[in-house]
């Protein structure tokens, strides 16, 4: 049987989102992205909205709203602003996410209330400067050390690392070698702050302007061993189950930024007079407004019925790449044809349009490029691209 | 004390209201219904109340069809303890005389100190239910509400008249107050709030439970036309500029009647 309805319950949860998105971000979103300044009014005001731990269980401070409305949620800021929804989508997904999963109780008590109320933010420290797509090629080690972890190395672009609320990094680091000679990897919890960690904010980024981006560096930095999240050599599978649940978060960002690039175009192309009549009359802004209805409409299912297998404790990974995939690329050909329906205002700052040009350019490489996702999509086809 | 709230639900304002084939109504499909922005302070008002420790309970009260329960819930989400939603198709089409007339059916037997309601509804911006409601409660009402202060079984409103002026009401409860923009600033509903009012009561009444039906309208409505479509915009773009602004301001006297 197919239900096409959101629930009572979601459709409550648009409406508060969409007008809190309206009210409180969209209305600085454009001079926060032009002074690339990151609002931790922002964070504490989408904490007090239950924006996150989303599908953190009430018992440890969350909303535990679920995958369909939390997908929502993000969808709905990202149809506002871009590097709003990566603050959100980052902190639930790669910031809560693994400590709520694979984290002990003593882990979870510690910073999961925090976390949730937005007074923290936790970051998953997976990327680095030579280890992108082939995470393989880590190189941060951590040796265990009495009963402490030693950590070195460093990372990069890592979202919501280096604010003054960053409490917590995720750090995926080697720790050793696995019988197969394959590398073993762990995550382990290092709290801002620590001594040997330093959290470096990263600007003159082309988006997400106004979201917190941090550059890592671990010098013999020492955790107590039991910050060890989940079991010793689990890092890999960690991360491969923590990145399926954020391609949907990407997916979610991609499909609410297409639909806030779609509204503009619409409302400017029956606002915008040309040779006296409005330019959404004239086939070429028509057809485009057309296309970018029909994409939104196919993506919309798509995101949906991937958020939609989580819920139902489906295996989700495969169509979530395809979420993501097509989520971004429709977003970037929506983007594009919203600044050309726009025309010359449509490179100028005071229209949304030339910010969501250039936030979606991030969607089809972070969390997994384009190209990777096809390769989870091909392995799910039985086909096998070596990329081992 | 406990607070009882209006709450209606209506067409958001950005919705497109299109009328029926034959007139009768507007077209409620493709609608977008969202709680009555006056209401919308209502429920503020009486959540902050609460919150002041002045009201023990927050009920909310709405009257129509099965959708309207998202209304009620929103303030639920909000933070209202229960509500109350009267739902028959006897009511399909109460006028607002039958509406305040089932809203008192729906109040009897309820403990109330104070009602909260919107001034108007946005949707057919009748602003009679409020009055006629406390006329039939046989109880004090003060509209037009932007600031409210309350004292033991006193409150004192604050109403907004002609040129910007306050007039000062006071009343004993219990007291209908219906507020209008400026009261407060209503909250969202969170995410944890929205997951509570999933578990709160909401009670189901009937016509025959509050007393009264459509049947019981003093109007009718004969028809429902809509204003006539805007006319384009003049630009004025040709010959000197003092030309220009002289042709704007004679027009805006003689067609426009605006100066």
């Amino acid at each position: 049987m197919l239900d096409f309805e959101l629930s009572e319950e979601q459709r409550i949860l648009r409406k508060q989102i969409r007008n809190f998105a309206e009210k409180e971000i969209g209305t600085v979103a454009a001079e926060l992205d032009e002074k690339e300044e990151f609002s931790i009014e922002l964070v504490r005001k989408m904490g007090e909205m239950g924006l996150f731990g989303m599908f953190v269980s009430e018992e440890y401070g969350g909303s535990n709203v679920g995958y369909v409305s939390y997908i929502i949620a993000v969808e709905e800021i990202a149809r506002v602003d871009g590097s709003t929804a990566a603050t959100i989508a980052a902190g639930n997904s790669l910031g809560i996410g693994p400590i709520y999963y694979f984290g002990n109780d003593a882990q979870k008590k510690r910073w999961l209330p925090k976390l949730c109320t937005g007074e923290l933010l936790a970051s998953f420290g997976l990327t680095e400067p030579n280890a992108g797509s082939d995470s393989q090629a880590s190189k941060t080690t951590a040796v265990l050390d009495g009963a402490e972890w030693v950590i070195n190395g460093s990372k990069i672009f890592i979202t919501n690392s280096a604010s003054d609320i960053s409490g917590v990094c995720i750090v995926q680091a080697i720790t050793g070698a696995r019988p197969d000679g394959r590398k073993e990897v762990s995550c382990i919890l290092v709290p801002n702050g620590t001594p040997g960690f330093k959290a470096v904010p990263m600007h003159k980024k082309l988006m997400w302007r106004s979201s917190n981006t941090g550059e890592l560096y671990f010098e013999d930095c020492r955790v107590p061993k039991e910050n060890l999240l989940g079991k010793r050599g689990d890092g890999f599978k960690q991360m491969m189950m923590t990145l399926d649940g954020g391609r949907l978060s990407i997916g979610a960002m991609g499909l609410g930024g297409a639909q806030g690039a779609f509204e503009a175009a619409l409302k400017y192309s029956q606002e915008r007079s040309q040779f006296g009549k409005p330019i959404g009359n004239f086939e070429a802004n028509a057809f485009k407004l057309a296309d970018a209805a029909t994409a939104l409409e196919a993506a919309r299912l798509l995101m949906y019925k991937a958020a939609w297998l989580r819920e139902q404790k489906k295996p989700f990974g495969h169509v979530a790449a395809m979420a993501k995939l097509y989520c971004s690329q429709i977003f970037k050909d929506i983007a594009y044809d919203a600044v050309q329906i726009h025309g010359g205002y449509g490179l100028m700052k005071e229209y949304a349009v030339e910010r969501f040009f250039r936030d979606q350019r991030l969607l089809e490489i972070g969390e997994g490029t384009s190209e990777m996702q096809k390769i989870v999509i091909a392995r799910g086809l039985g086909l096998d691209p070596i990329y081992k | 004390m406990n607070i009882v709230v209006l709450c209606k639900q209506v067409p958001d304002t950005e919705s497109k209201i299109k009328l029926l084939g034959d007139n009768s109504n507007y077209d409620q499909e493709g609608i977008k219904w969202v709680l009555n922005v006056y209401d919308e302070y209502a429920v503020e008002e009486a959540l902050k109340t609460r919150e002041a420790g002045k009201a023990a309970k927050v009920t909310v009260l709405g009257l129509g069809p099965k959708r309207c329960e998202e209304a009620l819930r929103t303030a639920l989400a909000m933070g209202a303890d229960d509500a109350i939603h009267v739902e028959d198709p006897a009511l399909d089409g109460a006028d607002a005389f039958a509406v305040a007339k089932a809203l008192a059916g729906a109040l009897k037997g309820v403990d109330y100190g104070v009602i909260l309601c919107g001034k108007v509804a946005v949707d057919d911006d009748m602003g009679a239910v409020p009055q006629m409601l406390a006329e039939l409660l046989g109880i004090a009402q003060v509209t037009v509400v932007s600031k409210v202060e309350i004292e033991g079984d006193t409150v004192k409103a604050y109403r907004d008249v002609e040129g910007g002026a306050k007039e000062i009401v006071q009343a004993k409860m219990p007291v209908l107050l219906a507020a209008t923009k400026g009261l407060n600033e209503p909250r969202y509903a969170s995410l944890p709030g929205i997951m509570k009012a999933k578990r709160k009561p909401l009670v189901k009444k009937t016509a025959a439970d509050v007393g009264s039906s459509a049947a019981e309208n003093k109007t009718k409505v004969a028809g429902w036309s809509l204003p006539a479509a805007r006319l384009a915009g003049k630009v004025f773009k040709e010959g000197e500029l003092a030309d220009r602004v002289a042709q704007v301001v004679k027009l805006l006297r003689e067609e426009a009647k605006a100066l």
